[in-house]
């Protein structure tokens, strides 16, 4: 899957000295990287099955710096792939051997906890979490809590919209911030949002969130920040059949309860957590749920007795309520670790993201299960379950020839199946390179040309990020032709083109 | 009228082994029918097209109508009418998925009965304005009401829309999952952008069940006081849900459990309001005796612990102090400017001169890439033009 860097072309590198120079009279040496050795970190981010090294890597540490940057690339013509931690999972940052990867990493200040109006400036670079530890002093935290929350920057959360396991009840990223300080390619400065409510004009700010970098480089975030709940306390349910899990889900809903977490484990993701970790999970229940109340002290024991008799009466073999912050903690960290949980029993695993309606969840999972006997490639699920965002992890290993390839074909079913009940590609992780294909099953060909003129409204030149998120009509015409030459095209009334 | 929702769900009253008889994830299946009134639900998607592919080939500006009710909103438009109030009804509602489509010319009171009937709600309280209104213009509007600051904004709950550009393509957006990164936010962009960019056909909200108790307090309190209250409550976990000073008193509400309602009854202390939900509805729909003046009505919003603005004239506080509503006869410059130095914006909401720019212009850099959005979804010109803003 790797692509080796282009090298020898003289084209490219006559251009590479004159972009060379020009950068040098804007940024520090120490702020180019173009030695193979020095790139190679940045030669992937956390889909490191596509690799690639970039013409340059630029640090830069000023905005004035980024703004030169840009604007000399834009004048060149030379394409720039921003980054920020490298933790995403649709490698939407894996650079092009045709263009400058902008590293965002040095921007790692935090320039303003405000606890009165609720917010915190911080630049890009700055680490999700590093956000509500500076705020813990006043009390307050940022929602948005993706998994990688200890390593990923909240440049990088504001750029795929990301999620984590408190969204159900807190949203995503996008509904977490308040402005952002974008640097466009022609290295032009524009404000995005602000701290009073409902911006002027369009909603720029919904339209940043989540574009991948494809629109503007961001420089600076304003997140909300809200109050800590008084009081957090997770439940663990064992059951007998992912079946009657998801109905609880849905029961708890129904009764009007939006607890800050629900998940769903499958009983290979919960074994995998159990070994690993320890957790004391039921290694024979076939799916657990984990249900996070927060709230005042008064609504948590209120909703606990309610949650507990809710789960017992969709059939909860086992229901235990954490009984402190120690055992919460040890509760959600099978959770957190079934990724590197499942990465301990097989070589290699191959992380989907896929939202349905959660109705659709005991279909999906029985088809998920043919599937995966036919392509004998075996899944494991964790599952945001309030939201109906599905994690199936693909098991297998790369040094088997052409398991990589079997496991991708797989992936892609399972994306297609996710279109197919109503949901979507991608819940939580982006499109990037990963699912550009599987876009033009979800969407339709006038839908991908507003896509592409939107772009051009903010990158007339396209030399944002090219070639991710949206794909081309072109390449849409020949994903559906390859799948349709090989006789797999698994829903023909979808319209393709 | 038009809808019996179906659907059965284990009550703590059935027992354990009826729960395998019934189908374990639930579909809620909505039977339409119809009625003989002028309410029929009907999807008039492809005679909108229509309009729309003829508007194109003889040029005509299109002026959107919903259910008219905010026409005093936004400036004077101009433009042949789409009324969009025949193209109506809920396409599908799953209570346990917490979403509801519906095509844009949906009554929102007929929306909120829906919900109501199972306990759920509109979570940022659109503003009516009269009884016709309709989904695609509370979105097209993207008003939001007194509980937005602890709960989110139209645009926060909007999960995907169909719609139909200028170029007269029916083009859908989001979906109705509550995580969904596939794709540019267009959804979201549709909101609050009065039509310019797109007509809405159909619209995919999250919604949330309706808190179990809601109680309303008030104390007495100047201005600066309730500043400086609500700012330091909305920094602590309180089960808030609204928070307006009405020039002379604060009103605080509390929702959620009703042991949580409470026991912060308890601690913030202040009267109980005799009618509590009466207050926030004419706060939301400009009943209030505030609003009844003739003098133009000016919406500032800023964050919500700035200082009071120093402009003569009658305010509410709304949205915990970030939403502030002005009564003066000072002129549009000075509050432009006074909005602008706290760090905000202004509009004149209702009254004064609609004919010129209502909503404060944004930095020429931003009203630029307006300018190129607008191109993008609607090159001829066609929808709204200047509603928003004279050049749009």
């Amino acid at each position: 899957m790797s692509t080796a860097p282009s090298t020898g072309n003289t084209a490219v590198d006559t251009d590479r000295t004159a972009l060379l120079r020009e950068l040098r009279r804007h940024l520090p040496e120490q702020s180019i990287l173009q030695e193979p050795e020095d790139m190679r970190p940045y030669e992937c981010d956390g889909l490191s099955a596509y690799r690639e090294l970039p013409l340059l890597v630029l640090m830069p540490e000023t905005v004035a710096q980024v703004q030169a940057a840009l604007r000399i690339c834009s004048q060149m013509r030379v394409a720039v792939i921003a980054r920020g931690a490298g933790t995403g999972l649709s490698g939407g940052a894996l650079p092009r051997s045709d263009s400058v990867l902008l590293s965002l990493a040095r921007f790692n200040r935090i320039v303003e906890i405000d606890p009165l109006n609720r917010y915190a400036r911080v630049q890009p670079g700055v680490r999700n979490l590093a956000i509500s530890e500076a705020s813990a002093a006043y009390n307050l935290y940022y929602a948005p809590d993706p998994s990688s929350q200890i390593a990923c920057s909240i440049g990088g959360n504001v750029a795929e919209n990301s999620g984590g396991v408190h969204c159900l009840k807190y949203g995503l990223t996008v509904h977490n911030i308040l402005e952002l300080t974008v640097v466009t390619m022609e290295g032009d400065i524009l404000t995005i949002g602000g701290l009073a409510p409902d911006s002027p004009g369009y909603d720029l700010l919904a339209l940043m969130t989540g574009s991948e970098g494809m629109l503007g480089v961001i420089v600076e975030v304003c997140v909300k920040l809200l109050p800590k709940p008084e009081r957090a306390q997770v439940m663990l349910a064992a059951f007998d059949s992912v079946d009657k899990a998801g109905a609880a889900v849905a029961g708890i809903i129904a009764a009007g309860i939006i607890p800050a977490g629900l998940e769903m484990m499958d009983n290979p993701a919960i074994r995998a957590a159990e070994d690993f970790v320890h957790a004391g999970y039921p290694v024979d229940a076939l799916a657990i749920l984990l249900c996070e109340l927060d709230g005042t002290n008064e609504e948590v024991s209120e909703q606990i007795l309610q949650v507990r008799q809710l789960l017992e009466q969709f059939g909860a073999t086992e229901v235990r309520t954490s009984r402190d912050e120690q055992e919460r903690q040890r509760f959600w960290h099978g959770r957190k670790a079934a990724f590197p949980a499942v990465g301990r029993i097989s070589p290699d695993y191959y992380c989907m993201d896929g939202t349905i309606p959660r109705r659709e969840l005991s279909h999906v999972l029985t088809r998920m299960t043919e599937l995966s006997e036919q392509f004998n490639l075996p899944i494991a699920n964790v599952f945001h379950a309030g939201d109906g965002n599905l994690h199936p992890l693909i098991l297998y290993d790369a040094n088997r020839p052409g398991e990589l390839e079997r496991t991708e074909e797989l992936g892609g079913k399972i994306l297609e199946l996710c279109v197919q009940v109503g949901g979507t590609i991608t819940g939580e992780h982006g499109v990037g390179v990963e699912k550009i294909d599987h876009m033009c099953v979800q969407f339709q060909a006038a839908e991908l040309s507003q896509f592409h003129a939107v772009k051009a409204a903010f990158d007339p030149l396209g030399l944002l990020n090219p070639g991710k998120a949206v794909p081309t009509l072109t390449r849409c015409a020949e994903f559906g032709a390859m799948h349709v030459h090989h006789g797999q095209l698994a829903f023909p009334d979808i319209e393709r083109f | 009228m038009y809808i019996t929702a179906n659907w059965h769900f284990p009550t703590s009253n059935d027992s354990r082994t009826r729960i395998h008889d019934i189908p374990i994830i639930e579909f809620i299946r909505l039977h339409y029918a119809r009625d003989p009134m002028s309410t029929d639900d009907t999807d008039e998607s492809k005679m909108l097209q229509d309009r729309i592919m003829a508007a194109a080939s003889s040029g005509t500006a299109l002026r959107i109508i919903g259910g008219d009710s905010k026409a005093f909103y936004g400036r004077a438009a101009s433009g042949e009418p789409l009324p969009i109030s025949g193209h109506r009804g809920v396409v599908s509602y799953e209570p346990t998925e917490l979403v509801l489509t519906a095509r844009a010319g949906t009554p929102l009171d007929e929306i909120e009965t829906l919900l109501g009937q199972h306990k759920q709600m509109l979570p940022f309280e659109p503003p009516h304005f009269g009884d016709k209104a309709t989904l695609g213009g509370a979105v097209a509007c993207g008003l939001s009401g007194p509980r937005r600051p602890f709960c989110g904004s139209t645009r926060d709950f909007v999960l995907g829309v169909k719609i139909l550009n200028g170029k007269g393509e029916i083009l859908q957006f989001g979906g109705q999952v509550m995580k969904n990164v596939a794709g540019y936010d267009v959804s979201r962009l549709m909101c609050g952008a009065l039509g310019s960019l797109g007509v809405l056909l159909e619209i995919s909200i999250k919604v949330l069940p309706v808190p179990v108790r809601e109680v309303t307090l008030s104390q007495d309190m100047s201005a600066p006081e309730a500043i400086a209250a609500m700012s330091a409550w909305s920094a602590k976990p309180l089960p808030l849900s609204a928070l307006c000073h009405d020039g002379q008193r604060l009103h605080i509400r509390l929702s959620g459990a009703s042991s949580a309602v409470s026991a912060t009854r308890a601690r913030l202390g202040g009267e109980e309001h005799g009618e509590s939900a009466a207050f926030w509805s004419d706060l939301r729909e400009h009943r209030l005796d505030f609003f009844a003046a003739d003098s133009p009505l000016w919406r500032i919003a800023v964050a919500p612990n700035t200082p009071e603005l120093k402009l003569p004239g009658k305010w509410i506080l709304d949205w915990g102090g970030a939403q502030r509503w002005l009564r003066t006869s000072v002129s549009d410059e000075a509050i432009h400017k006074a909005a602008l130095q706290a760090g905000g914006h202004a509009s004149i909401f209702r009254g004064g001169n609609r004919g010129g720019e209502v909503f404060q212009t944004p930095a020429p850099s931003i009203m630029a890439l307006h300018q190129r959005l607008k191109d993008a979804f609607d090159p001829l010109r066609l929808l709204n033009p200047g509603r928003l803003y004279a050049d749009l």
